[in-house]
């Protein structure tokens, strides 16, 4: 049943995720291509429309994966599925376990799970960024517009933070790259 | 009814907070932090600490994790579940919004170009978010970071392999082992530690 598997998958998500959206982001991505839901151009789409709108990066998914598997009932279940497990887990702590998080042993487990975080985040940018490059592994069709397009990026980024001394906020370059899409691939 | 004051205030609180920030979580702790400590004193500093502490290393997307702990230090379980509602609600709204009119707007070329070039955008996002938080964990001391980089090495290369078609572990396994790993390096250490006392 779909309800059930948007929202167990969903739960398990909210479950596994460290770190804020980005921790996040190849756990969704696994899920959604391997049940199916989305294809990697769609959920690379739609996760430029997540990062463009307020609200938690978790949620904006949650919600729109559920909608475009089953509709409004399917956003309800998917989204409490994400939230589930923070807020029961939340309140555990602070009710009954006040200094669970600074225990030796709670932080030596974190330790570790933050680097390998850490490392699925790039690997997972770095494999969605060659999709955008090459189209598949298997055969490699290279792509001279994304590759100027991402350069570009990279640039600007880059020289944002050069200049303003801080980190150019994901939207900016998010307009600015939809402006070279409709530039480099037509409209 | 001073209590039902106190909860609509909350809700409405946390809506605004969800609806006025672009980029997720980390993004949200400052403004959490100028709406609830310092207009509405909901919290103190130092508990403002705690809750991002413990925000950032329970699982789940930090904008909750905020929300039901603030909730729940300013009207108890209630409390928790208004604030966490007033997260949810606006995007919630908007991106269902959305979702029903996304499929058919990436029929027209401009919008599915522009989308094709916004796909290169977030892969970049990704990876800067990934080399912010390697830099942040590598940071710290010489020798305590050989395991850490290592972690974060294994974690890239089998995740890297997975995607190239060769071994594939799924990255909850991965952070499960990780977790797992940290403690049993903990384990050993308090017991040699003990045992040389």
């Amino acid at each position: 049943m779909i309800f059930l598997e948007l929202f167990l998958a969903f739960f398990k998500i909210g479950l596994f995720t460290f770190g804020g959206a980005y921790g996040a982001i190849p756990i969704i991505r696994e899920t959604v291509l391997t049940k199916g839901w989305l294809t990697e151009g769609m959920f690379s789409y739609f996760l430029g429309v997540a990062e463009s709108t307020p609200g938690p990066i978790m949620v904006n998914l949650a919600t729109y994966v559920g909608s475009d598997q089953a509709g409004i009932a399917g956003s309800a279940v998917a989204t409490l599925g994400v939230i589930l497990p923070s807020f029961i887990i939340i309140l555990l702590i602070v009710s009954l376990l006040r200094s669970f998080i600074e225990k030796d042993s709670v932080q030596a487990v974190l330790n570790l799970i933050k680097p390998c975080i850490a490392g699925v985040i790039l690997a997972a940018g770095t494999s969605m960024l060659l999709t955008n490059l090459i189209e598949s592994v298997k055969s490699p069709d290279f792509s001279y517009q994304g590759a100027i397009i991402g350069a570009i990026v990279v640039g600007v980024s880059i020289f944002y933070k050069k200049v303003r001394k801080k980190e150019s906020s994901p939207i900016l370059l998010i307009v600015f790259a939809a402006v070279l899409g409709i530039i480099f691939y037509g409209y | 009814m001073k209590k039902f004051r106190t909860l609509l205030d909350l809700f409405f609180t946390f809506a605004k907070i969800s609806a006025f920030t672009f980029g997720g979580g980390y993004a949200m702790i400052s403004l959490i932090d100028h709406e609830v400590v310092e207009k509405r004193h909901w919290l103190d500093e130092e508990e403002f600490m705690n809750l991002t502490v413990i925000a950032e290393s329970t699982p789940g997307p930090i904008a909750i994790n905020s929300a039901t702990y603030a909730g729940y230090k300013c009207a108890g379980i209630v409390g928790s579940v208004i604030a966490t509602l007033g997260m949810v609600i606006p995007p919630f709204v908007i991106i269902y919004l959305i979702s029903t009119f996304f499929r058919d707007i990436l029929q027209i070329k401009a919008v599915a170009s522009a989308f094709k070039g916004i796909s290169v955008a977030v892969a970049i996002v990704i990876i800067r978010a990934g080399v912010k938080m390697a830099r942040k964990i590598l940071a710290k001391k010489r020798i305590r970071i050989a395991l850490p980089a290592l972690v974060l090495c294994l974690g890239f290369a089998i995740t890297m392999s997975g995607y190239l078609g060769g071994f594939h572990v799924s990255t909850i396994w991965l952070i499960l082992s990780s977790g797992a790993a940290g403690f049993v390096i903990y384990a050993v250490k308090s017991f040699a530690g003990r045992k040389s006392r």
